[in-house]
């Protein structure tokens, strides 16, 4: 259709070409790094020799990783966090927004403004933390899931989507005989797997990467989200004990640390990386609807 | 009406849940506000606390490290605004250009990756990728003959290294919103333009960004709208010893004085202040893009 090529527009292709290209592998590189040097011999890391591939292969750092159980108890806590706090802030969402997108539900302006407020203003870190100190809910798992769970924006979100629902499938289903939850349970919920996959993913996603709430509210080791267990390793440097117990050369113990460093990073990549496809269709989604109405 | 509430009381049921919600993790702490007038005491709790006035942000405003921590929050803001915002809005218009879809494709699967990133792990990245001693960027200076760098430990490596990890971590996905937009361009207006005659340089000056402008304004709102509560996730866990003089923000200070120190009321006055040197700028920027072109967001 376009097909007309002149001299700017080839130099254009040119340096658009270049730039991108630049981008792109200044994005893909660090994570090729990270993929090959998590299996190569910690001492060619150190000399600098792996940037290309892998160097005298090993698998040592994932045997250290898989052996030790502060890894997997943070990986199975963030999995039951996430899966609690998908399953909250979706129905917590859900039940906010369908009433507002109703048309006959007297009083949506008042509510929807109520929880449009705490966009523009909260009480802070502090005065939170106090609340979920007052509800005695200090290191308990709530106090990870319940104070982030929802907010406005996820409001927003669910419905725009509610409220592009046609309004004869309700007047049809009210002939039906269909009252108002039961429409939303067998009408309305099998129409929006997009947006409860948008809600879910949300949730899952922010649960998974999250961390401060965790470092503020648990104080037992045992709770700890596997973003905490990789802030000791990744940040301070301090693997569990027993991950390096046979070493006890200071040095050999330094470079091993960095090795499972490469390690844990994919290793905790491995349930994103899983849902990658799904982030990919649904984040955008979710993101334009927000982004045009909010 | 009230027939009609009656008609729908299951609806009333149902929000009722999400605005007790909202009740308890949203308005009970902005109530909580007040202890930043007060002396808060635990056993006293927030009401029967003493009142104080403006005591604890008097403290703050004349506290030696003051001008910094406010210096510091407002310069990496800015300075992440001025260069993190531009940057996926320039991807978006080059991607735009690209003529092959699987190559379009790729970049944009590529470059959307690093969102999923969490927080811990990219400063953890930065941690090995700038070490000292094995770091790859650090083999790369010391080939060219430097001495390594101190890239976490030198103040003055904080703000660009920030940003940059913005950058590298965002723009993919905020591209995304904006390549959105430029899909909606109507094609009869480049093809008329080319026609015409015009470069693909013209036709990304007078069609695409006037095209994607009221994108770009509500974002650009919308990024105002957040600018004291930038990442302060990152800012924390970038934070050393050594980098403090540039790292340390207002939400870390808080952070420090209010969770580690137990200072609640002179930590919430600090956290109010922030609040409200965020909603000002909000509603100025607000203002100001309303008056230029028309459009704001409320």
């Amino acid at each position: 259709m376009l097909k007309r090529k002149t001299k700017s527009d080839l130099v254009f292709d040119i340096i658009n070409y270049l730039f991108l290209g630049c981008f792109t592998l200044m994005i893909l590189y660090p994570l090729y790094f990270i993929v090959i040097a998590s299996i190569s011999d910690p001492n060619k890391i150190y000399s600098g020799d792996v940037w290309l591939l892998p160097q005298s292969i090993t698998f040592d750092g994932y045997k250290r990783i898989f052996s030790d159980s502060s890894i997997w108890n943070g990986y199975k806590n963030s999995i039951l966090y996430a899966v609690l706090n998908g399953i909250v802030s979706t129905t917590l969402v859900i039940m906010a927004a369908y009433p507002l997108s109703r048309k006959d539900f007297y009083g949506r302006n008042v509510i929807m403004t109520f929880f449009i407020i705490t966009m523009f203003f909260n009480g802070g870190i502090i005065p939170t933390y106090l609340v979920v100190k007052d509800l005695h809910l200090m290191n308990s798992m709530w106090a990870v899931i319940l104070p982030g769970a929802m907010d406005a924006f996820l409001i927003i979100i669910a419905k725009t989507f509610f409220e592009e629902l046609p309004e004869e499938l309700r007047e049809a289903a009210a002939i039906d005989g269909a009252r108002n939850l039961r429409y939303l349970w067998s009408v309305v919920l099998p129409l929006s797997k997009p947006i409860i996959a948008v809600l879910v993913l949300f949730a899952v996603v922010r649960q998974w990467n999250g961390f401060f709430d965790a470092l503020i509210y648990l104080s037992d080791g045992e709770k700890f989200p596997l973003q905490l267990v990789l802030r000791n390793i990744l940040i301070q440097s301090q693997p569990s004990g027993n991950m390096l117990m046979d070493i006890d050369n200071m040095l050999a113990k330094q470079r091993v640390t960095e090795l499972i460093k490469f390690g844990v990073i994919i290793v905790s990549a491995v349930p994103l990386l899983a849902l990658y496809p799904f982030l990919q269709r649904y984040f955008v989604k979710g993101v334009m609807v927000g982004s045009v109405k909010g | 009406m009230l027939g009609k509430m009656k008609k729908n009381y299951e609806l009333y049921l149902l929000i009722l849940i999400p605005v007790a919600y909202f009740a308890i993790f949203k308005y009970w702490p902005m109530y909580g506000v007040q202890i930043a007038f007060k002396d808060f005491v635990a056993s006293k709790g927030v009401w029967g606390s003493e009142w104080v006035g403006l005591e604890h942000f008097q403290r703050f405003f004349e506290s030696y490290n003051f001008k910094q921590i406010v210096g510091n929050t407002l310069l990496l803001s800015l300075l992440n605004l001025a260069i993190a915002f531009p940057f996926p809005i320039i991807v978006a218009i080059m991607l735009n250009q690209l003529r092959q879809q699987k190559m379009k494709k790729f970049i944009q699967t590529t470059i959307y990756a690093p969102y999923f990133i969490s927080t811990v792990v990219l400063v953890g990245m930065l941690f090995i990728f700038l070490s000292p001693t094995s770091g790859l960027v650090n083999h790369i200076v010391t080939a060219f003959g430097h001495e390594p760098i101190m890239f976490m430990g030198e103040e003055k490596w904080f703000r660009p290294l920030y940003i940059f990890s913005s950058v590298w971590q965002e723009t993919g996905f905020a591209s995304v919103i904006y390549l959105a937009a430029l899909a909606g361009i109507d094609p009869h207006l480049h093809e008329a333009a080319v026609m015409d005659g015009a470069s693909k340089w013209h036709r990304i000056r007078h069609i695409d960004l006037p095209g994607i402008a009221p994108t770009i304004i509500v974002l650009f709102i919308m990024a105002v709208g957040n600018l004291m509560n930038v990442g302060f996730e990152k800012a924390f866990l970038m934070q050393t010893d050594l980098n403090v003089a540039t790292s340390e923000i207002i939400p870390t200070y808080v952070y420090k004085v209010g969770i580690q120190r137990a200072e609640y009321s002179f930590s919430a006055a600090i956290g109010l202040f922030n609040s409200v040197i965020n909603l000002i700028l909000l509603v100025i920027v607000n203002k100001t893009t309303k008056k230029i072109s028309g459009k704001g967001l409320f």
